[in-house]
């Protein structure tokens, strides 16, 4: 699956799409892989806020739990209640559709510290390298 | 993003398909020491992998599993007298080519292992022991058979395992064998051919609720490799899946099925875990009948029950149990969603009071409390034998 070039990425794998001070938050398709079939998914309340690197909602697989970390600090705007019912969107659409968050950045100049698609697809292949290694 | 299984750094011991299961793409885990499958995202996960078990097939690599072979000494009986010395199970009411569960105790009562105990010959016994477990089970066995006139052996290495679980597990495993597996019963096994390897131990068992074989071949990589090959070949036509830990895991605890270190361990004793029908306090002394008798007349402070999510949760390994009032009362051992039952399921501990069918039980969840419910178990209980099954269709 590619990698949107206007995204911008953790190394704890979530994406971030700022448009006009506020941030769309997911996690990426690499994350999906690893998780395998996402069957739970946990989001913050609307009007709470998150912190960069802190962590702001859980998903989870039939194996596993992990937790998502906020690539950036601000105000959770809104979520996407529809992936409480359909978590699978997690795996299918992880860049589109399966969004999570929306939040107003509380300094948007922090999305410069992220990565860019092709920053990000060096940083994954990388770890790919590892795991077969 | 945090992944709970990171790499470990000791290098984990790989099995004889383990070259299959990379080119498989498999996503693997060190589990108890060994780089195993844990699913095959490639060919659906799994999901697709549990799914596959219980309506059709699916394959396992169990070769991780330990094999300890105890044969009789100088004299008939030495073997016997052994095995019944070590495990809670009665083996002699075992007939030849006839398998039981069973388990090994500590004298506390406790679990070493739970084991599944065949028997060979008359005084000839294959006990398969877990992987985790594995070298201090051998030492257990060694030292509590010592005043015993047999002989104990280490097969472990010697067999790749192969589980062919599934209502279409005899189909498939038919096409690759002469002997008539229709007439080996659940629990029963015999020495027959399997891919023109003669002689090879056929076992109706397994680790998942469902019928099905698990078969036990030389663990020669070339020759592990051709008979993984031919079991997925001729299950082609019936859609077999290669199915790795994860499935194995969500398809034992639906059957509620102990897994030790999770229901079992040395701090559980035979009663708790609601094992006593496999344990034979009358069929003479047996390392851990002391302790259990007196465990028997002082009654159980916990005991382990099923729990059904009733909040929007998933209760996992390890977290607390909580009453209405938000005391600690227990423990989850095992929990995870059922892909079968589309629930939250659980296994717990929980004091006997709370364990009548309907009881609420409330599962921390990162520090909140999510209600739950006893249910009664198995969660879930495959419906008709397979033979009963082909009547029905033929009808």
């Amino acid at each position: 699956m590619a990698y949107p070039p206007q995204y911008r990425y953790t190394k704890d794998h979530e994406w971030m799409d700022v448009k006009s001070g506020v941030a769309t938050i997911g996690i990426t398709d690499y994350a999906q892989h690893a998780l395998g079939d996402v069957v739970f998914v946990e989001l913050p309340k609307v009007g709470s806020k998150i912190e960069t690197g802190k962590p702001f909602g859980t998903v989870e697989s039939v194996k596993a739990v992990s937790e998502i970390y906020a690539p950036a600090t601000g105000e959770v705007v809104e979520t996407n209640v529809a992936l409480q019912n359909e978590p699978e969107k997690i795996n299918a659409d992880p860049h589109g559709a399966a969004w999570m968050i929306k939040v107003r950045l509380t300094n948007p100049a922090e999305i410069n510290k992220l990565m860019d698609a092709a920053a990000y697809e060096a940083f994954i292949a990388e770890k790919n390298k590892e795991a077969s290694a | 993003m945090e992944f709970v299984n990171s790499p470990t750094t000791i290098e984990p011991r790989k099995t004889s398909l383990n070259a299959i299961h990379r080119r498989l793409g498999a996503k693997m885990v060190n589990f108890g020491g060994w780089d195993m499958p844990v699913e095959y995202p490639a060919t659906g996960g799994l999901m697709a992998e549990h799914r596959a078990v219980r309506a059709s097939v699916g394959v396992f690599d169990v070769s991780h599993m330990g094999d300890i072979r105890i044969m009789s000494g100088s004299a008939p009986g030495g073997a016997m007298a052994a095995v019944q010395h070590i495990s809670m199970n009665d083996a002699s009411r075992l007939e030849i080519g006839q398998a039981q569960y069973s388990a090994m105790l500590y004298p506390e009562g406790t679990f070493v292992d739970d084991v599944i105990v065949h028997r060979l010959g008359q005084d000839d016994f294959l006990l398969v022991i877990n992987a985790g477990t594995r070298e201090k089970d051998i030492r257990w066995v060694r030292e509590n058979t010592r005043g015993f006139d047999c002989v104990v052996a280490d097969l472990s290495d010697a067999y790749t395992q192969l589980a062919i679980q599934g209502p279409r597990g005899v189909d498939v495993l038919q096409k690759l064998s002469d002997t008539n597996l229709n007439a080996i019963k659940n629990y029963w096994f015999t020495h027959g051919t399997v891919c023109g390897l003669k002689d090879t131990l056929i076992a109706r068992t397994g680790y998942t609720g469902e019928d099905g074989f698990e078969i036990y071949v030389p663990s020669d990589e070339a020759v592990s490799e051709m008979v993984w090959a031919k079991v997925i070949d001729a299950g082609r036509e019936f859609g077999i899946l290669p199915c790795g830990l994860g499935a194995r895991n969500t398809l034992r605890l639906e059957s509620k099925m102990a897994l030790y270190g999770h229901e079992i361990s040395d701090a559980v004793n035979v009663f708790e875990a609601g094992l006593e029908r496999y344990c034979k306090m009358d069929k003479g002394n047996f390392v851990g009948r002391t302790a259990l008798e007196r465990a028997s007349s002082t009654g159980q402070k916990r005991v382990l029950v099923g729990l059904q999510m009733i909040d929007r949760g998933i209760a996992r390994d390890g977290y607390h149990c909580c009453n209405e009032r938000g005391a600690v009362i227990g423990e989850v051992t095992s929990g995870s969603p059922s892909p079968t039952l589309g629930k939250n399921i659980a296994l717990a501990y929980v004091p006997p009071e709370m364990a009548a069918i309907g009881t609420p039980v409330y599962v921390e969840i990162r520090g909140q409390r999510h209600k739950a419910e006893v249910v009664p178990t198995p969660f879930y209980k495959r419906s008709k034998p397979a033979t009963a099954r082909q009547v029905t269709k033929a009808v």
